[in-house]
């Protein structure tokens, strides 16, 4: 009652911040009222109800706003499940023990009727290869252990400028390298909806926080499939942006050219709204975009107001080469379950094929490996990180990247130096530069025909730990889904469509849309619509309707 | 009277004068090396790294002072550490630009940033940002007047590229070992690569000194070699006359002097020789060579052990390099002119190719000399007062031409006023030491000092008159033979006019007297 109320007179502070923010960015996420969960948020926050997924960035703010419930209190109850979940995920390196601190103050400021911004009370994971300030960052290698960088990244300046609150870091393979989480020098995180199962990766750890209910929202980072992937194997949303949408500064490079900061929400609207924030423009990234940035929140349209069809007219293109063989039958069934709710949402489907589809995955290995060999070449021992002890200097740098890179790691600065080295630049490099100019070719081609493209987002859902950790190959294999979208520098969308069999309460599958350049509007219109319509599935893992039932 | 030191490569402003090159050299070797050496031609070419005088570095927004305490300069971009990125200082591109230009070279208006990787302590990344396969310069030449005092003559060296990149920082060895200082890393650089076309050390040693001029013209660079602002590494390798394969390339470093790139040239090309001579051609390495100023002899620094592989591809935290011609075309409009064009126009104002090389080598000096010619002054008589008493003022008083307080104006004005006998040449001196130092006017301190020449014949008489009456037993020596005595008559006659009478008419007039019959 009191909610509803609100929401037809707010009080003066939730207007003020409407009208104008007072934050240096002034951006305002407009809400409908219906979007809102209409209970105010306390210790459940994905919502147990078989309703679709609500916004839970939007909840918090009405809760604060109509002071239902404190900052304090609300990052209490994340903090516990977080305390409680943990042990089984094992999805942070590091968890701050600012966030009391940082929510009363924020609780000070309420009381004192000041303007809080529009993230404020946001817990956000930030994956461990994004730089924060006071904060260990170590990209999950002992080359880092300790490291504890003198900036934040762009993003996560940006986020903390509209008032939300880094939870901790999260979990992932060494610099980003592996689709497991298997590959972090420090711990293996969990798939919450089974935890003898990876999570997916790189970006494991920041899928798992959120499907797990550890923080609202989180940042991973995309190189090849790093935020769509796990995002697919733990059944929330994974946002990748287009190259240059979100600065790269205070991310660790990987491979320059592919690496992009992606989202990871429970809903649709809440990887849109994150995206909001942290995307635009940076001085500091020479490769970032200029171009406005749009007010993403805008596609979060409610059900209510949506007619019968009201997709109708897109056009959407399902990419053939990624039904063929190779690819789980029940990862097939989910997508084509998928496809006819498009249709009934008014979608025209047709099948496209992209002929350089199957060379992406080649051509990602190598260009990712080159990039990463001379990226890594900074983490010689010299100025920062683990620095081995020796007499003469061949042996420092030789011991301090022995001893502290990974196998993985090594694996692929050994195979990205021979690709550049003299006399095989030509067959491999140049090679896989030209492969990446056909697959942005072809990708313009099909999305000057089609709205948005689709595929599932991975062949597989989430597998046992261990299960590939020695079969480097059929890991790689597993990229096939996401290195073409990297390589053209494309915004993708997964979002979770369906289930396969497996664990207590089957395994989540992605879907993945893939739009043109900047067109992260439309994918998010159309991912939200068709997650708000979609019937009879709850990504709720178990995990938690474990915990929170205690 | 006149300064006869032109300032060319043997020497620098900061050097002491007398550094003199090749010949002077070998004096403890006699005749049979020189002879051995004439048989072989020496092919040198030039690497020369250019450090920009931009306010901050290439790629970040630290400022760059030369001489500041080690790693304040500093910033987490230019330490490389985990997550920065470089974003491109456009001055960078401006004065590549300006300095492709001035080369006359071909510009690639697409042209993009690549990565060289190597390990070194010095390299916070592992790799050093430059440009491989697409410099933003290539195919141009620079063209030199050889000093007077070396035979003169004019050359034209080819430029094979001009390419950006960014400084490495440097150790500082101590007793506890290496220490990484960072200040540097990151400051833009141009490297410039000649075309092989040197062929004796004075020719490598006045192209190097040509670039100084050019980049300090263009105001791109402060040119200093003793901070490093402009570093020269030779590539020297020599082949009997009429062989057309070269020989054996070497490489030299630590040449912080225009005379020390001379004399290296010089020693290595007698040491290829002497090998050579001796059937030791094979002994010649391909080797990084350092020069050693003390024992002034190249050592081995490191042997090639055949060619490193940089693994250069292009760098993908920064956008391509596009200049468009219109871009373009407003740097060439801004421009200085140019020595070389300078030393043509200079010449052709009659000046000697010494006062040219002179007058062209500091671009503040020659708009000065410009500046008061165009006053009227006459043109040699402004050379001749630039070179002599005012070079030599400010070498004393360490002082460039724009400190000190004389202005073009007042040296048209001094000149005018000897030349139309206002005031003697020697009251010109005074007025000009005046003015250096303390500024002012020429019509003022005349005025002030009274110092305006009599020329009135009367008036000049009446004193030669005095002079004459007060020494009747010097008259009457003179007299009688001692006609010598005219200098001691011209003195007093001098001393009581306090300088001021005009010499010509006095001593005519002295003379009159002097021989009139009594």
């Amino acid at each position: 009652m009191v909610s509803t109320t609100l929401h037809h007179h707010p009080p003066r502070s939730l207007s003020r911040f409407l009208s104008s923010s007072t934050t240096t960015k002034s951006r305002s996420f407009h809400s409908k009222p219906t979007q809102c969960s209409s209970q105010p948020i306390t210790d459940k926050p994905p919502s147990s109800t078989s309703s679709p997924p609500q916004s839970q960035i939007l909840s918090i703010r009405h809760s604060l706003l109509s002071r239902h419930v404190t900052a304090t209190q609300l990052a209490e109850s994340y903090l516990t499940r977080l305390k409680l979940t943990e042990p089984h995920l094992k999805s942070f390196l590091h968890v701050s023990d600012q966030v009391l601190n940082e929510a009363q103050s924020l609780d000070h400021q309420i009381e004192r009727n000041e303007n809080i911004g529009p993230l404020a009370g946001v817990l956000v994971g930030v994956k461990d290869n994004i730089c924060t300030m006071d904060m260990p960052s170590t990209a999950g290698s002992k080359v880092l252990e300790n490291y504890r960088p003198p900036f934040d990244a762009t993003a996560v300046k940006r986020f903390k400028e509209l008032g939300a609150i880094v939870v901790g870091k999260t979990n992932l393979d060494e610099f980003g390298m592996g689709s497991t989480t298997e590959a972090s020098a420090f711990q293996v995180t969990a798939n919450p909806w089974d935890v003898s199962r990876v999570p997916g990766g790189s970006s494991g750890g920041s899928a798992a926080a959120v499907s797990a209910g550890q923080c609202v929202v989180s940042l991973g980072s995309d190189t090849g499939g790093s935020v769509r992937q796990p995002a697919s194997f733990c059944g929330v949303v994974g946002l990748k942006p287009t190259y240059g949408r979100v600065s790269r500064y205070g991310l660790m490079a990987y491979a320059s050219s592919l690496d992009v900061i992606g989202c990871f929400g429970s809903s649709v609207a809440d990887a849109g709204i994150l995206l909001t924030a942290i995307s635009g423009y940076d001085r500091l990234d020479a490769t970032s975009s200029k171009r406005e940035v749009p007010d993403y929140t805008s596609q979060f349209i409610s059900t209510e107001l949506l007619d019968s069809k009201p997709l109708k007219g897109l056009k959407i293109g399902l990419i053939r080469e990624t039904l063929d063989n190779g690819v789980d039958i029940g990862i097939k069934s989910a997508v084509l379950g998928a496809v006819s709710h498009l249709e009934e949402l008014g979608c025209t489907l047709s099948e496209v094929s992209l002929p350089s589809f199957s060379l992406g995955l080649p051509a990602y290995y190598i260009l990712a490996s080159s990039e990463s060999s001379s990226n890594l070449s900074r983490y010689d021992g010299v100025r920062y990180g683990n620095q081995a002890t020796a007499d003469e200097l061949n042996a420092l740098y030789g011991d301090s990247r022995a001893t502290g890179f990974g196998p993985e790691v090594k694996m692929r600065i050994l195979m990205g130096t021979y690709g550049l080295s003299a006399g095989y630049y030509d067959a491999y490099y140049k090679r896989a530069q030209q492969v990446r100019t056909l697959i942005q070719k072809s990708f313009k081609t099909a999305l000057d025909e089609y709205d948005i493209l689709i595929s599932p987002a991975a062949p597989s859902a989430a597998y046992k730990i261990g299960e590939k950790k020695n079969d480097p190959l059929a890991m790689y294999a597993g990229d096939i889904m996401t290195v073409n979208v990297n390589l053209a520098g494309l915004p993708a969308l997964v979002l979770p469509c369906g289930f396969v069999e497996g664990g207590a309460a089957g395994l989540p599958v992605g879907l993945q849309m893939i739009g043109a350049a900047f067109d992260e509007e439309k994918l998010l219109r159309v991912g939200h619509i068709f997650e708000q319509t979609l019937q009879g599935c709850r990504f709720i893992p178990p995990l938690i309707a474990d915990c929170d039932a205690q | 009277m006149k300064n006869s030191q032109t300032q060319t490569a043997t020497q620098e402003k900061q050097q002491p004068p007398q550094i003199k090159v090749s010949p002077q050299n070998h004096h403890t070797k006699t005749k049979p090396l020189d002879e051995i050496t004439q048989n072989y031609e020496a092919v040198i070419g030039i690497e020369t790294h250019v450090q920009l005088s931009t306010l901050t570095k290439a790629f970040c927004g630290c400022p760059y002072n030369y001489a500041s305490q080690p790693n304040t300069c500093i910033c987490p971009i230019c330490m490389g550490l985990p997550g920065t990125l470089p974003v491109l200082n456009s001055k960078v591109i401006e004065f590549a630009v300006k300095l492709g230009l001035a080369l006359n070279c071909k510009l690639s208006l697409n042209s993009k940033f690549d990565r060289k990787q190597y390990f070194y302590p010095d390299l916070p990344k592992g790799y050093q940002i430059s440009q491989f396969d697409i410099p933003i310069a290539t195919g141009g030449h620079l063209d030199l007047d050889l000093p007077v005092e070396f035979g003169g003559g004019h050359r034209r060296f080819g430029i094979t590229r001009v390419h950006m990149e960014e400084d490495a920082g440097k150790l500082l060895h101590s007793g506890d070992g290496a220490q990484v200082d960072l200040n540097r890393a990151g400051v833009p650089l141009l490297e410039i690569v000649s075309e092989p076309d040197m062929r004796n050390g004075i020719e490598a040693a006045e192209y190097a000194a040509e670039v100084q001029r050019v980049v300090r013209y263009l105001g791109v660079s402060n040119g200093n070699m003793q901070e490093g602002s402009l570093r020269c590494d030779v590539n020297v390798s020599i082949r009997p006359i009429g062989q057309s394969e070269f020989g054996t390339k070497v490489e030299i470093k630590n040449l912080n002097s225009f005379s020390s790139v001379s004399r290296a040239i010089d020693f290595e090309i007698e040491r290829q020789a002497l090998l050579h001579s001796q059937g030791q051609g094979d002994q010649i390495f391909q080797e990084t060579r350092l020069w050693e100023e003390g024992s002034q002899k190249t050592v081995t620094m490191r042997k090639k052990e055949g060619l490193s592989d940089y693994r250069y591809f292009p760098e993908p935290d920064l956008p391509e390099v596009i200049l468009t011609e219109e871009y373009v075309d407003s740097i060439r409009g801004s421009l200085p002119e140019l020595p070389e064009v300078k030393r043509r126009r200079f010449e052709k104002m009659g000046l000697s190719m010494q006062d040219v090389l002179f007058l062209a080598n500091d671009i503040n000096v020659a708009q000065f000399f410009d500046a008061t010619i165009e006053l009227g002054a006459d043109v040699k008589l402004a050379a001749n007062w630039i070179m002599s008493d005012i070079a030599a003022y400010m070498k004393n008083e360490k002082l460039s031409i724009d400190e000190v307080k004389l202005t073009p104006k007042e040296l048209a004005e001094l000149i005018a006023s000897i030349k139309s006998g206002t005031i003697s040449g020697k009251i010109g001196k005074e007025i000009l030491f005046e003015l250096l130092a303390k500024g002012g006017t020429v019509k003022g301190i005349i005025k002030e000092k009274d110092l305006v020449q009599i020329v009135d014949p009367s008036e000049i008489e009446k004193m030669v008159d005095k002079v004459l009456s007060e020494n009747p037993k010097q008259l009457e020596q003179y007299r009688g033979g001692k006609t010598k005595l005219q200098g001691f008559f011209a003195g007093q006659v001098m001393k009581i006019s306090k300088g001021k009478a005009n010499p010509g008419l006095l001593n005519k007039i002295l003379l009159e007297k002097l021989n009139a019959k009594s």
